[in-house]
């Protein structure tokens, strides 16, 4: 045991010392959460866009008025004829032109229907999709006023409501996310380059020819990595809760408790990294192919798994992340308990105890 | 009991395209309390054998004990009896040197109090500094603190592989020193070295060249397997000086050593004749003298002879 402890404190003194990389563990969160949490947002907010109106009557006014007043949009400029269509969308700025024909009021009025016409950008699908959604339901919530005082024949009336996330908030979907990606990143690549770096640095010749045991290089290797990933966790909720309003709904320490179990499985793919690699190079090469993109692909983060072909979502299943993101998304935005979750948890131990068990196997008893 | 015994032992380095024989059938012995040297120059396969007797490394071929366990099957045994000292520096440069000197003493299952007595001499030499990290000492420095944490656990048998490389004359020779003064205290000591004049400093040597070893002997008894007549010739022109010395036919061979050159005579008695031969060729300032053989000039003729 004081051997243990011994080299405990060993490896906080290297961590400690090594003050930049540690700056930069700890400061990474924070950093990750505030930039997705003001800047990489695919929330639509004050989109410009442009109106060409052929009218200029009284309903087309005012449905103008009302697009352009939405916390959505903002009426950039006003457009005179079809040309300008394209070469406004050339510019880049303006995703999304809506056109009025002619006679927009009379038509509407006399004939009872109107046509408008919403024209996007499609070059970013998803944006275009998201604009003439937002644009098409201000035009229906127009059209249900000035309908209201007569009697339709027939009417479905649809209601919708967003569970969990009313306000269709993307910190509610990026913070497990950005959970999952530190602690993949401060414990499985930090943990694969330390075992590495001994061999580099000819320090495990000395250890080797000591009486110490593996597992405890290998334990002692993996404790200050948990520490420095439990203020990491800590620093993840206090911003998510305080700065970006996303509440914890579930357990706390279910919470706190499902994020250790995943900070060893990454600690536990680290070590296996770090006892089967020779160089630091490889190391941080085989956890980053290994373990970051399959985190940001594959675990459901930034990609739907339902969308993607079956060989895909067969692979996703071994991603410890995918598991970690859905355990995360259940107890902090759904709020259920253990009862929900046991079966992915079950998955995540599992995996914890076979790579720590592999890894300790192939930690090499001699140089060669 | 013998505190090392070697027998035959083989190592093979690569793949089976391109195979590196690092050792060719290695046997000795060595006794306890004894300093034994393993002299020869770099990639002769000093480290491999060290590495092999650490329990680092397997052996291809043949056994070998340290302190009579076996270095495959006993290996945790040898582990903990044992001090080792890479030829590379290979401490942890960012921890002081009061932390690295407490950091293997724990692992060792010890304390820098229980064992102070036998470190103290080399220890108190760089304890003012103990405060300072490692990577920030000097070569003669680190070189202590690196024998002092093999040292720390009081090994039986002491391995010291190239511990001089790189250090200056001075500590050096404060090195050897400190190594007589261990043997005193009953540890046996295999330290490999590329430099033959410390080779005089240990009780046996072995000569190793290419993987295998050409001498065991006292460096006493080394050089008095060197039975040819030596001499020292030294004149102006050094290049000419030995291209004359090769062309000449009394002798049985010729190199630079130092300001002067070595020739290894054939047999005795040649010196005038020599003499002669040199003048004719109207070499300025020519000086002849006989030389006692060194550990080099029997290492150059043994590693010549094969």
């Amino acid at each position: 045991m004081k051997q243990f402890i011994a080299f405990v404190k060993k490896e906080v003194h290297h961590i400690w010392r090594d003050k930049r990389t540690m700056f930069i563990l700890l400061g990474m969160p924070i950093v990750q959460i505030i930039i997705f949490g003001f800047a990489l947002t695919n929330e639509v907010k004050n989109s410009k866009i442009a109106v060409l109106d052929y009218s200029r009557d009284d309903a087309s006014t005012s449905l103008i008025r009302e697009i352009g007043a939405s916390r959505y949009f903002e009426i950039d400029r006003v457009l005179y004829n079809n040309n300008d269509i394209e070469k406004t969308f050339r510019g880049g700025e303006i995703r999304l032109v809506i056109v009025f024909p002619p006679h927009f009021n009379e038509s509407l009025k006399h004939y009872n229907k109107a046509q408008v016409q919403l024209v996007a950008d499609a070059s970013d699908p998803n944006l275009a999709n998201t604009l003439t959604y937002y644009a098409g339901a201000i035009i229906m919530d127009y059209q249900k006023r000035i309908t209201q005082d007569r009697k339709l024949p027939y009417t479905i009336h649809t209601e919708m409501r967003m569970l969990y996330n009313p306000e269709l908030k993307g910190a509610y979907s990026f913070v497990p996310g950005v959970m999952a990606m530190v602690l993949m990143l401060v414990c499985t690549m930090m943990t694969a380059i330390t075992i590495v770096r001994e061999k580099e640095m000819g320090t495990m010749e000395i250890l080797l020819a000591s009486p110490i045991q593996p597992v405890k290089i290998i334990l002692a290797k993996a404790v200050p990595y948990l520490l420095l990933s439990m203020v990491n966790i800590a620093s993840i909720l206090l911003l998510s809760v305080f700065v970006l309003d996303v509440p914890i709904n579930g357990s706390l320490f279910l919470l706190i408790g499902e994020s250790i179990l995943f900070t060893l499985t990454c600690l536990a793919f680290g070590l296996l990294i770090s006892s089967s690699t020779d160089s630091q190079q490889t190391a941080i090469f085989i956890s980053l192919v290994g373990m970051f993109l399959p985190t940001i692909m594959l675990s459901g983060f930034m990609f739907p798994i339902e969308n993607m072909p079956l060989p895909l979502q067969i692979i996703s299943n071994v991603v410890p992340a995918k598991w970690f993101y859905m355990i995360v998304k259940d107890v902090m935005i759904k709020g259920v308990g253990i009862g929900a979750v046991w079966k992915e948890t079950l998955i995540l131990a599992g995996m914890m105890l076979f790579l720590l068990v592999i890894s300790i196997k192939k930690f090499k008893i001699r140089l060669a | 009991m013998q505190a090392i015994t070697l027998n035959n032992i083989e190592k093979k380095y690569g793949s089976k395209k391109s195979t590196v024989q690092a050792l060719r059938g290695i046997s000795f012995e060595v006794d306890k309390g004894e300093i034994f040297g393993i002299i020869g120059p770099d990639g002769a396969g000093k480290t491999s054998l060290f590495r092999i007797l650490t329990t680092l490394l397997l052996p291809d071929n043949g056994t070998a004990t340290v302190d009579g366990f076996d270095v495959v099957k006993d290996y945790k045994i040898i582990r903990r009896r044992v001090g080792y000292m890479p030829g590379r520096f290979s401490l942890y440069q960012d921890l002081t040197v009061g932390e690295n000197m407490n950091f293997f003493a724990t692992i060792f299952n010890t304390s820098i109090e229980e064992n102070y007595g036998l470190v103290k001499e080399i220890y108190s030499q760089i304890e003012p500094f103990r405060d300072r990290r490692a990577g920030k000492l000097s070569g003669g420095m680190k070189q202590k603190l690196a024998l002092s944490c093999a040292l720390i656990h009081r090994p039986s048998v002491l391995f010291l592989d190239e511990p001089t490389t790189g250090v200056d004359a001075v500590s050096r020779k404060e090195f050897w020193d400190m190594l007589k003064r261990l043997k005193e205290q009953g540890i046996t000591i295999l330290v490999s070295t590329p430099y033959m004049d410390e080779a005089a400093m240990c009780d046996r040597v072995a000569l190793v060249q290419a993987g295998s070893i050409m001498s065991i002997n006292s460096p006493a008894g080394i050089i008095r397997e060197f039975t040819n007549p030596l001499l020292a010739v030294k004149a102006d022109n050094m290049l000419h000086l030995l291209n004359d010395l090769n062309k000449y036919e009394g002798q049985a061979d010729s190199y630079p050593f130092g300001e002067y050159h070595h020739v290894v005579m054939k047999e005795k008695g040649l010196e005038n004749d020599l003499e002669n031969y040199l003048q004719k060729k109207a070499h300025q300032n020519l000086e002849v003298k006989a030389a006692t053989p060194g550990i080099e000039d029997c290492f150059i003729h043994l590693m010549k002879k094969e």
